[in-house]
Formats: C-alpha cells, structure tokens, sequence
C-alpha cells in the first residue's frame, strides 16, 4: 500500500509545510522529517511527508538507465 | 511530473525488458507484498511485457483485504452508535463485514466520514465537541505513523473525544508466514517501496539470510518495478540472496527514524489476525498502555455480534498467492466489483478487483 | 426587489415571482419568444438549405445538480447550457432553443443567481441559442444545495447527417478533442475537505461549432459523444458496446496536464475516469479522419485534438489500452463512484 507523490516544498511553518506537486499545492506535515527544507523534495502519503526524495540518487539512477541503453546494444550483439 | 516521468520512460522500460529477457528462463516464482506493486503491474500492463518463465504473485499487500470481518462489524457497529462519527479513508468504504459495509452503515443513519489524512479526523473532533470520534487505523508502517502522529497531536493539544481503532498490520511477520508455510515456492520477494522508507532494509534480512530468498525493495513506477524483476533474475542466476534497494532516491538502508518514533511510542507490537492467513504473532500494532484513553478498543464498550465469513469466497487463498483470481469460481461471476463478496474484489488495491480493472473477466 | 436572497414567495406566482422575471432572467435571456409571456414559447424552425423532408428534430434534457455553485472556469449556470447544448450537437444536431426550468432555495443570494444567469446568458450566446421559456419553484431551507437547474434543448438535424454511437466499424479512427479530467478535478478541488490550491480550471465550453466544422470536412463522421460522467473510459466502452466493436487507444496519446495528473494521482484517481465538459471523442472513417482532425484544431477549443486509437473487430464490447510502456490493459467502465483513497 502507498500511495505517495513527489512534491517540492515551498514553504514551512512549524510542523507543517506548504506542498507544490506539478501546480497542485497542499498542507501537509512534516513531523516525521526534522530536517526538510524550502525547496526539498519529499514524498507524501496520507497527509504527512514521510520521506525525503534523494535528487542525486535519483539523477544517479536516471543516469545509469541511460548508460544501460549502450551496454545493453553491445552485449546483444555478441 | 518530476521524479515521476523518468520512471515512466518507455524507452528505458524497453530496455530494462530486454534485460530481463537475457536471462536465463528458469521458471522463477516472484512476489510483490503491496497492494500498490499489484496496481502498478496491471496498470500498465507490465506481465504481458516479461517472459513466460517469470511467474508474478500477488501476496496480501492489501491492507484492507487482510482485516478480518471482526474488525469490520466492529467499525459498522461504532458508526451505528448515536454519539459517535466513524472517520475512515476512502478505501475501506465499501468493504463487506460479516452483514453490511460502512458505506451501508451510512445509508442506514450511521455517522461515517471519508478523509484523506488523521489530520482531518483530528478536525472533525475538534468541531464536535459533543460526540466520540473514532478513526478506523487500517494500513502498515506508511500509515501507521502519522495514526500515531495523530495520537501524539491529540494528546498535545488536550483533545478529549478523538480515538484510533488500531487494526494496523506490520509487514515483515507475514513474508515470514507465508515461506513458512510452504504453499507457494516464493523465489524472490518485490518489498514494499514505501513502508521500506520508513523501516529500512534490516526487517527483511532474514528472508534472505535464513530462507535464501531475494529480496529487492521496489519503486512504483513501472520502471522501477521492471528494474526491480531484473534485480530480482540477477540475484538468482548468479546464487545470491541479498535485501537490494532498487528505490534507491527514496529508501535508506536505515529507514526514517523519526517516522519509527512516534510509532513505536504510541504502538507496540501485538498479535493480529489477517484474513487468510489467520493469526500472526507480533504483526499487529496495538495502542499502548500509556495512551490506552485514545484506544478506542479500550475505551468503548461496543459489542459487534457473531462474524461470519463470506460463503464461497477465497480471498483468503488469493492473498496467500495460492490462487490467482481466475482461479476462483466466483470471479467475474457471482464476484464483480458490482457485486463484490470479498474485499479482494471491493478494495481498490485487491488482487481481484485490479485483474478485473485492468486484465478483464476472463 | 428589496432584500438580497430568494423568498419563498418569489415561487407563488404573484408579484415577487413576476419581479424576478422582469428583473433577472428577461434582461439576460430577452428574445421575442420569451418577452411575449405566454405559457409556451412559439418559435421559428430555420429550416434552410438542405435541411427539407429529412431533416429530424433533435431534444435533450439535462437537470444539474452540481456542487460547489462556482467553480474555476464556469458555475453551474455555464455548465447547464453548455451539457445540454453539447448533447445536441453530438447527434450533429444544430443547437436551436433551449428551456431553464429552475428549483432555488429558499435563502438563495439574489446576486448568486444573478452570476448563474449571466454566465447562462454568455453560453448561449457564445453557443447561438436562446433561452425561450422557462420556470421557477422556490423550496423551502434545505430543500435543495441552494440551486437546481435543468435545461431542455431542441435542435435541427440536417438532411443526410447520421451520427451515433452505434455507428462505429472496424477500421475507423479514434479521435479526443483535447486533454481529459480538467472538469472533474476543478469541482473536486473546490469541495469541502479536498481543498488545495491548484491552477487546474473546469473545461467547460460548447462544442456545437466545432462539430459543426467536423461534419462539414467528414461528412461520414460516424459517432460522436462528450466524456462527461465516467470520463472517457465510460464513453469508449459505450461506443464499442453500442456498435459491437473493439476500441483500441494508445495511453502516449491522451494528454492529461500535469496539475490534473498529479491531483488524481494524489487521491488515487485514474484520468481516464474523471468528466469533463467541453471534450469530445469522435470515431471517423479512416479516409476522412485527417480531415476531421485538421478541423477541430481550426476550432477555439480543440488545439490539443489528437488521433487516440482505432476500432478493431474484436474482442466485440472491449475496450484496450497499450500503455505508455508498451504493456496492454483493459479499460473498464467505470463502477460505482471514485472515493479518495491512499492505498
């Protein structure tokens, strides 16, 4: 189970944070990431953030799916 | 949308097929524990895509289709009760009990309210001061902390009338029932993406260091759950049995500790009963004794009657991977999201209502 | 009028009833018809070329119910004109006259109403109709959500012209006239307990000109229907289960725009499912299809129209989709009502 989308955060104030996810922008809270900031993307399930979206892991793993795409040809022609 | 549309590429799914086609076509048996996974698959119609030797599950990743009736004649008798609002989220609405539904409860008088988030519940209480406002607690780690955020943000703010009815299940028991069982030869587990985010990769650890099962720790994005499969093959071709985190961008090796706090100080384990699969120590998160006046169980003195089982209906052997739902001689028959009998079929994340969404009657 | 809401006496029939009716719905809909104040509106039937011995009556009926009143691009008003006037126009009929029987609340703001009016009174311009006659009951505090409206249309259809779901054969192009779930989204994001802010407006917009511009490039058009409740899934079924066919769409095709995409995707909705008021979803015959396609793109509310998929044999009654990866799922038509969900 879990439905949770990627949104970016623009704003916060206390335990909550002002959500921005494609223009749709929502309340939510951030009690459970201390840490979160303006500008950081997080994940959001049932009201509440409850994790913080790595963006270099995810630009690593984007990468690397690009890469793939060149070892890929190669070991099939073999 | 960001972070979404890259995992959704369908060149890169192209080439994570091909991937998984090099493989060596052992038949391999997978398993995906999350009602979430089991949309993903068929939403985008990712079985058709892999060879015939990968043979997808669906386990009970359904975290409405594994309460048991009991638990939800008691939510229905709560709502009935004059003095009491029964808030829930969407999914549970239309879930058949042992006679009725909520959704029924509410045609009849009962007070039942859909809400996105404990957040609205705890404003529902607010603005009725006057009435006991009780919150159906269904869902697994994702879900449980912020139930048990709720509790804490009850308890902070001297707010005497909102309760949770804890039905809440953790993952990693049943994974171990179902090996233990025997049943299905499981190859390979597709772990939760999200309930990993908040408890890391160690719960799983012992499937793969005791029982010599893969474990991949899975995205849902269709990607991310092809990447995953390839993970998956990997592993067994090359004799490995590893925890591997494919959902890398979201899920840290030690999960989100400050999501386990809350949930562990206003939560202890208990055992719990899970439709198919009966009774599982430890799998159940029960209100403590610190906290017992917001337990609804404890608080209120409501008597559900004698449970009865749905006649016929195997959702029990579906959420055990036994039987898939074509299997099952009511599927798409006497059993349809029409007229559902089981909640694997009225759940919006059941493995039967998914295959008759997106894979047809047949 | 003294007073700012609506009596129960503006619905008995004497001098607060007449006022409204001078006061609100004349100046807004005023044509000869109705100025005249008899029971029934007498009207003309413009029958031109090509419209002789063939050419049928077309009438539709629609009663609106929608809450919130106002929403991001319309209200309730533009909503009621523009359903049943998009009704019409989907059996290729031109839009002609149409009838506002309206159930207002006892304790409804004048003002309100007056907003509801306007907007009815811009539709039908913009659509070249006319209100011509119509009706007022007020009921008593909590008898309706403040406002009820139901409109009646008629229409000509010319000589010649035949479209309807059932027409549909195998080999024949799909066709949707821009992005799906604006509409739905936008009065969702307005209701009570699913508020967020979001630059998501309801599409609402009369088609009768654009199809209009379709039948006069693909003469042959075969079927026509706007998604609106059970979205464009629904519709999709209803064609292939009308004409006994398999539709066959591609998900790379259906454009959803991103603000849409991520609500539904937030509260666990599929696009697909979700209505909207000022699209459609035509099939074509192959020969004609560009044609048809080249036409809604000419039109004010059709830039995005795109080729979506095709009409196969079989299996009869299906509807698939080959999704964005390339795998392929059924579409259903839609059970039961969509509920927030998080799971």
């Amino acid at each position: 189970m879990c439905l949770a989308v990627p949104a970016r955060i623009t704003e916060i104030h206390g335990n909550k944070a002002t959500v921005d996810m494609a223009g749709v922008v929502r309340e939510t809270s951030v009690k459970m990431l201390p840490g979160a900031e303006v500008g950081d993307y997080v994940i959001i399930h049932a009201g509440y953030a409850i994790e913080k979206l790595d963006e270099e892991e995810a630009a690593r793993t984007v990468e690397m799916f690009k890469m793939m795409d060149s070892l890929g040809a190669e070991e099939s022609k073999n | 949308m960001k972070y979404v549309d890259e995992f959704r590429d369908s060149e890169t799914a192209a080439r994570l097929v091909e991937r998984i086609r090099r493989h060596p076509p052992i038949p391999v048996n997978l398993m995906e524990v999350c009602g979430t996974h089991t949309v993903a698959i068929f939403r985008h119609g990712i079985r058709q895509l892999l060879p015939e030797n990968v043979n997808l599950i669906s386990g009970p990743g359904c975290p409405v289709c594994v309460t048991a009736n009991r638990d939800i004649d008691w939510a229905i008798a709560a709502a009935k009760q004059p003095d009491t609002i029964l808030t829930t989220f969407g999914d549970m609405l239309k879930v058949p009990g042992s006679h009725s539904s909520l959704q029924q409860a509410r045609a009849e008088g009962g007070e039942v309210r859909v809400v996105y988030s404990t957040l609205d519940a705890l404003q529902i209480a607010r603005a009725n001061p006057q009435k006991r406002v009780v919150f159906f607690g269904i869902g697994f780690e994702t879900t449980a902390p912020t139930i048990a955020c709720s509790i804490l943000e009850a308890e902070e703010t001297g707010l005497e009338n909102y309760f949770v009815f804890s039905v809440n299940k953790v993952m990693p028991p049943p994974m171990k029932a179902l090996v233990d069982s025997g049943e299905v030869r499981i190859d390979g587990f597709l772990c939760p993406g999200h309930v990993s985010a908040i408890i890391g990769s160690e719960p799983y650890q012992f499937l793969a260091r005791d029982y010599g099962i893969p474990c991949v720790i899975a995205g849902f994005e269709p990607v991310d759950v092809l990447q995953s499969i390839d993970m998956l093959l990997a592993q067994r071709v090359e004799g490995r049995a590893e925890v591997e985190i494919q959902y890398k961008r979201v899920v840290r090796p030690e999960g989100n500790p400050a999501a386990m706090a809350p949930l562990y100080r206003v939560f202890q384990p208990a055992d719990a009963e899970w439709r198919g699969l009966g009774m599982i120590p430890g799998s159940g998160l029960e209100v403590r004794e610190e906290y017992a006046r917001f337990d609804a169980r404890r608080v209120t003195q409501i008597d559900p009657g004698p449970t009865r089982e749905h006649r016929g209906c195997r959702c029990g052997d579906v959420l055990r991977g036994v039987m898939k739902p074509p299997e099952c001689p009511l599927y798409g028959r006497a059993c349809t999201p029409e007229t559902p009998v089981g909640p694997c079929m009225v759940s919006s994340e059941g493995t039967c209502s998914t295959w008759f969404q997106f894979a047809g009657a047949e | 009028m003294r007073g700012d809401r609506i009596l129960l006496a503006h619905g008995s029939g004497g001098k607060l009833s007449s006022e409204l009716i001078q006061e609100i719905f004349f100046p807004a809909f005023g044509n000869p018809a109705l100025a005249r104040m008899d029971d029934s509106a007498v009207l003309p039937l413009p029958l031109g070329k090509g419209q002789g011995e063939g050419s049928r009556l077309a009438m539709s009926t629609d009663s609106h119910v929608v809450k919130p009143l106002f929403f991001g691009g319309g209200d309730i008003g533009r909503l009621a004109v523009c359903g049943t006037v998009n009704d019409l126009a989907m059996v290729g009929a031109t839009p002609l006259y149409l009838a506002a029987g309206f159930i207002l609340e006892e304790g409804l703001l004048l003002a309100d109403l007056r907003r509801v009016v306007a907007s009815m009174k811009e539709a039908a311009a913009e659509a070249s109709v006319s209100v011509v006659t119509g009706d007022t009951k007020v009921v008593e505090q909590g008898g309706a959500d403040w406002l009820y409206v139901t409109t009646t249309g008629v229409g000509i259809v010319s000589d010649g012209v035949n479209v309807s779901g059932s027409n549909a054969r195998a080999g024949d192009v799909v066709l949707l006239s821009g992005s799906i779930g604006d509409h739905g989204i936008a009065v969702l994001s307005r209701r009570e307990g699913l508020e967020f802010g979001s630059p998501v407006t309801s599409d609402v917009a009369p088609l009768n000109h654009m199809v209009a511009a379709m039948l006069k490039a693909a003469p042959h058009l075969r079927a026509l229907r706007d998604p609106t409740r059970g979205g464009l899934a629904t519709t999709l079924n209803e064609f292939a289960a009308q004409s006994g066919v398999s539709i066959q769409i591609e998900e790379a095709q259906i454009l959803v725009r991103p603000a849409v995409q991520a609500a539904c995707e937030m509260l666990g909705y599929d696009p697909l499912y979700v209505a909207n008021e000022g699209k459609l979803v035509a099939i074509a015959p192959e020969e004609e299809a560009e044609a048809a396609l080249s036409a809604i793109r000419r039109t004010r509310y059709g830039e995005d129209a795109r080729i979506i998929g095709r009409v196969l044999p079989s299996p009869t009654g299906r509807v698939l989709m080959k999704t964005r990866i390339g795998g392929t799922r059924i579409v259903q038509m839609l059970m039961g009502e969509m509920l927030p969900r998080i799971c």
